[in-house]
């Protein structure tokens, strides 16, 4: 049933990862403003709990689930709610967030919260409670909830649970450092989510440019659990969920369907590895491993931070800009989002800070399309870029949709190949927002 | 800690390496051995005929052409690839005509780099055919001094060149077909035989078509499909009977074949995007290049061949679209059609 270890087509850009693979994890000291976001996560936004003035504890629930697909937010450090206001947002607009000034005396001890230990009698119901409990959502950068991933209609048979350790995207090692340095924690939380989802068989797929994580993920596999480590090409976009099943599984994810709708659930291995904690520790989702990297930060490292923590803290905490540093980027190169303002804070789902140079950025000039067909070649899901680039700067976006508009992923890789540098997953972007302001569903 | 003006950009924040300027400068400087094999064969007067026709292909991109589209080198390819299907001895204004007329109507009237739906290059040539049939077909003898001129290169603008008796010969296609003469396949694969300033050395351009397959800058299935389809439909006639047949390694090593299956055929532009495409492309290339010189009044159908595959580009672009991943195949989406129409049925 499995054993291919490829997708057909994708690209494979410089990886960079040499800058930060080798980094271990290392704390930062807590800023003075914690900025929390009400949407952090796909889905309803969180409702607050606290009002300005409320002192919090670290590891406080200080907004709630808004619905089912939500999940809630918790203080990560202790301090005083000062406002609940608009703040910037990586996406690049402005949201409401709340707003902790830090104490600057704490010792910011947190007291275990949800669960204290794991223990194997536990039910699913009990489980997939505590991991929303826990506002854990999906930490390679789509940000979904990971309870609803836990929750398949009682119809639904699944049979495997994939773990997402490929990191396809350049310069990131966010999750290489979660497999070399917590490989029991992953584990752990394979443990759980085999439990909870009643799955016997596990399989890591990971590229093969981290061959320490390989050796170290598999030295500690527990012998009572079925869970295969399997390295797999490296390849971008090899970490998107249905490329990575495809290349396990040789399953197709059909259009506007789940992964669990073919028997399989994707879950990203920080974020496995954060399920663990939650049971180890009774902690809830307060900071994430994250990269921060590229040529325009002076110390490139991999950090454990408090989430909501701003750009400012974590570059001042990188060495700060190197002489040349032109762009910072949210996420990887490849899907990204350019940030312009540096009060932004890292979220839930942010996978890695990228500091790009002048060098980097240097304006391209845009030629005409020549019907090269490297976009066609380098799609992964097989769309016809060149179509849909024409059609979308005639703003035809009706037609787009004919040619399968929604199946795109905005993975960047026309964009990437195309010789005559046509924005192509920028131009699929805008038509996506552009149709969903009109209540399209893409 | 200090702020740089931070630049916003849209992601992909990486690009790869490859630009359009880039392409077109390497498929030109892989030309340069072609260009090189056909001033050695031809003499200067394959050198002017270039020249002449570069120069006419140029001069319309630099009048109307958008702003900076010289740049991008495509006009300069179209132009060399144009002088390198013309016989040596044609007069230049001929060759300058043919250049001009094949970016001013193959390429700009569509709306320049991109938008044509011919070669540009064979739009000249085809041109260049209609109006001066004669002209085009004098082929020049082989042997003689290097330095002599292959014919009236310098006829008068609106002049027909003088052509002295004696001097002209025949392509080894024309030899095969008005004369039944064959011509030996080491000579057509070495270029010591007649024809066209840059079709007679078919290793070289063969070496040359491979360097640019492996840089992925044409598009390999094309001139493979094409020289299968050719071989086997002529040797499958060939077996047939051998005495009224030519062979298939004459067919694939004389004329244009070499030349238009890796430069003309695998044009960007005018060629399909998908693999599939490309496949079926190269097929009705080979099949009508057979066809019309077998059974057509031409003894060369290269040009022809491409350009009417030119016109079914768009229509095997979208016939040949790959299933987008996730979607219901062709196969299930029939079953499921079939099934809807039992159920209506019942």
């Amino acid at each position: 049933m499995f054993g291919k270890d490829f997708f057909k087509h994708g690209v494979h850009p410089p990886e960079f990862k040499e800058l930060t693979a080798q980094e271990p994890t290392r704390r930062i000291p807590f800023p003075k403003e914690i900025i929390l976001p009400l949407a952090q996560h796909i889905g309803a936004p969180a409702v607050p709990l606290v009002k300005v003035g409320d002192r919090v504890e670290r590891g406080d629930k200080i907004a709630d689930a808004g619905g089912f697909v939500s999940v809630p937010i918790h203080a990560s450090a202790s301090g005083v709610v000062t406002k609940i206001a608009r703040a910037p947002h990586p996406n690049g607009s402005w949201s409401e967030a709340i707003h902790l000034e830090v104490d600057t005396w704490s010792a910011q001890e947190p007291r275990p919260r949800i669960i204290s230990n794991w223990q194997e009698n536990l039910s699913p119901k009990e489980i997939i409670d505590a991991i929303q409990q826990g506002g854990l959502v999906g930490m390679g950068g789509a940000a979904f909830p990971t309870h609803v991933k836990l929750s398949p209609p009682p119809e639904q048979k699944l049979d495997l649970i994939l773990l997402n350790g490929c990191e396809c995207e350049p310069y990131l090692t966010t999750d290489h450092r979660s497999m070399v340095e917590f490989p029991d924690r992953v584990h752990l939380g394979t443990r759980i989510l085999m439990k909870c989802l009643g799955v016997q068989k596990a399989i890591v797929g990971i590229e093969r440019n981290k061959p320490d994580a390989i050796e170290i993920m598999r030295a500690t596999v527990p012998s009572d659990l079925d869970i295969e480590i399997l390295p797999l090409e490296v390849k971008y976009p090899q970490g998107a969920e249905k490329m990575l099943i495809k290349a396990v599984t040789n399953r197709e994810v059909p259009t506007g369907g789940l992964p669990m709708h073919i028997g399989v659930v994707v879950q990203n291995v920080a974020s496995v590895a954060t399920i663990a904690e939650i049971f180890e520790t009774g902690l809830p989702l307060i900071e994430r491993i994250l990269t921060v990297t590229g040529r325009g930060v002076r110390q490139p490292r991999n950090l454990i931070v408090p989430i909501g923590t701003p750009l400012e803290d974590i570059l001042q905490a990188c060495g700060g800009f190197a002489e040349d540093a032109a762009e910072v980027i949210m996420g990887g190169p490849m899907m990204g989002i350019a940030q312009g303002n540096l009060r932004t804070p890292i979220l839930k789902g942010t996978s890695g800070v990228v500091v790009l140079t002048t060098e980097d950025v240097k304006p391209k000039d845009v030629y005409p399309c020549i019907r090269c067909g490297h976009c066609l070649d380098a799609c992964p899901v097989f769309l016809d870029p060149q179509i849909l680039g024409s059609l979308g700067l005639h703003q035809d976006y009706e037609t787009m949709m004919e040619h399968h508009l929604s199946t795109c992923m905005l993975c960047g890789c026309c964009s990437y190949v195309c010789p005559s540098r046509i924005p192509l997953s920028h131009i699929f972007g805008v038509a996506k927002a552009s149709l969903r302001s009109q209540g399209v569903r893409v | 800690m200090n702020k740089p003006r931070l630049v916003l950009s849209a992601s992909p924040h990486l690009l790869g390496a490859d630009s359009t300027p880039r392409i077109m400068m390497t498929v030109l400087l892989s030309l340069l051995p072609v260009v090189a094999a056909a001033i050695y064969t031809f003499g200067p007067s394959a050198f002017l005929i270039l020249c002449a026709s570069t120069l006419g292909a140029l001069l319309p991109e630099k009048l109307v052409g958008k702003q900076g589209s010289l740049k991008d080198g495509s006009a300069l390819i179209t132009g060399v690839l144009l002088g390198l299907t013309l016989p040596p001895g044609m007069p230049l204004w001929m060759a300058f005509l043919g250049g001009f007329f094949g970016i001013a109507f193959g390429k700009l009237i569509f709306g320049g780099l991109g938008q044509n739906a011919f070669n540009p290059a064979l739009l000249g040539r085809a041109f260049l055919q209609a109006a001066f049939p004669v002209a085009i077909t004098t082929w020049p003898k082989t042997g003689g001094p290097w330095m002599a001129l292959r014919g009236d290169n310098f006829a008068l603008p609106l002049m027909s060149p003088q052509v002295v008796d004696g001097t002209t010969g025949a392509t080894p296609l024309g030899l095969f077909k008005f004369e039944h003469v064959p011509t030996s396949t080491s000579s057509l694969f070495f270029g010591s035989t007649s024809g066209s300033v840059g079709e007679t050395c078919a290793w070289i351009i063969l070496l040359c078509g491979l360097l640019l397959a492996w840089k992925n800058y044409l598009n390999w299935r094309i001139p493979i499909s094409i020289f299968a389809t050719t071989f086997l439909f002529t040797g499958v006639l060939w077996l047939i009977d051998a005495n009224h047949y030519p062979s298939p390694w004459f067919m694939l090593f004389s004329g244009g074949m070499m030349l238009g299956a890796v430069y003309m055929a695998t044009d960007m532009v005018t060629s399909p995007t998908t693999n599939l495409g490309c496949w079926i492309f190269g097929a009705g290339i080979g099949l009508l290049v057979v066809i019309i010189r077998i059974w057509g009044g031409l003894p060369e159908g290269m040009m022809y061949s491409i350009l009417f595959m030119n016109a079914f580009v768009p229509f095997l672009n979208r016939a040949t679209r790959p299933k987008v991943f996730g979607a219901p195949s062709r196969a299930e989406l029939r079953a499921a059609k079939r099934a809807q129409k039992q159920e209506d049925q019942t």
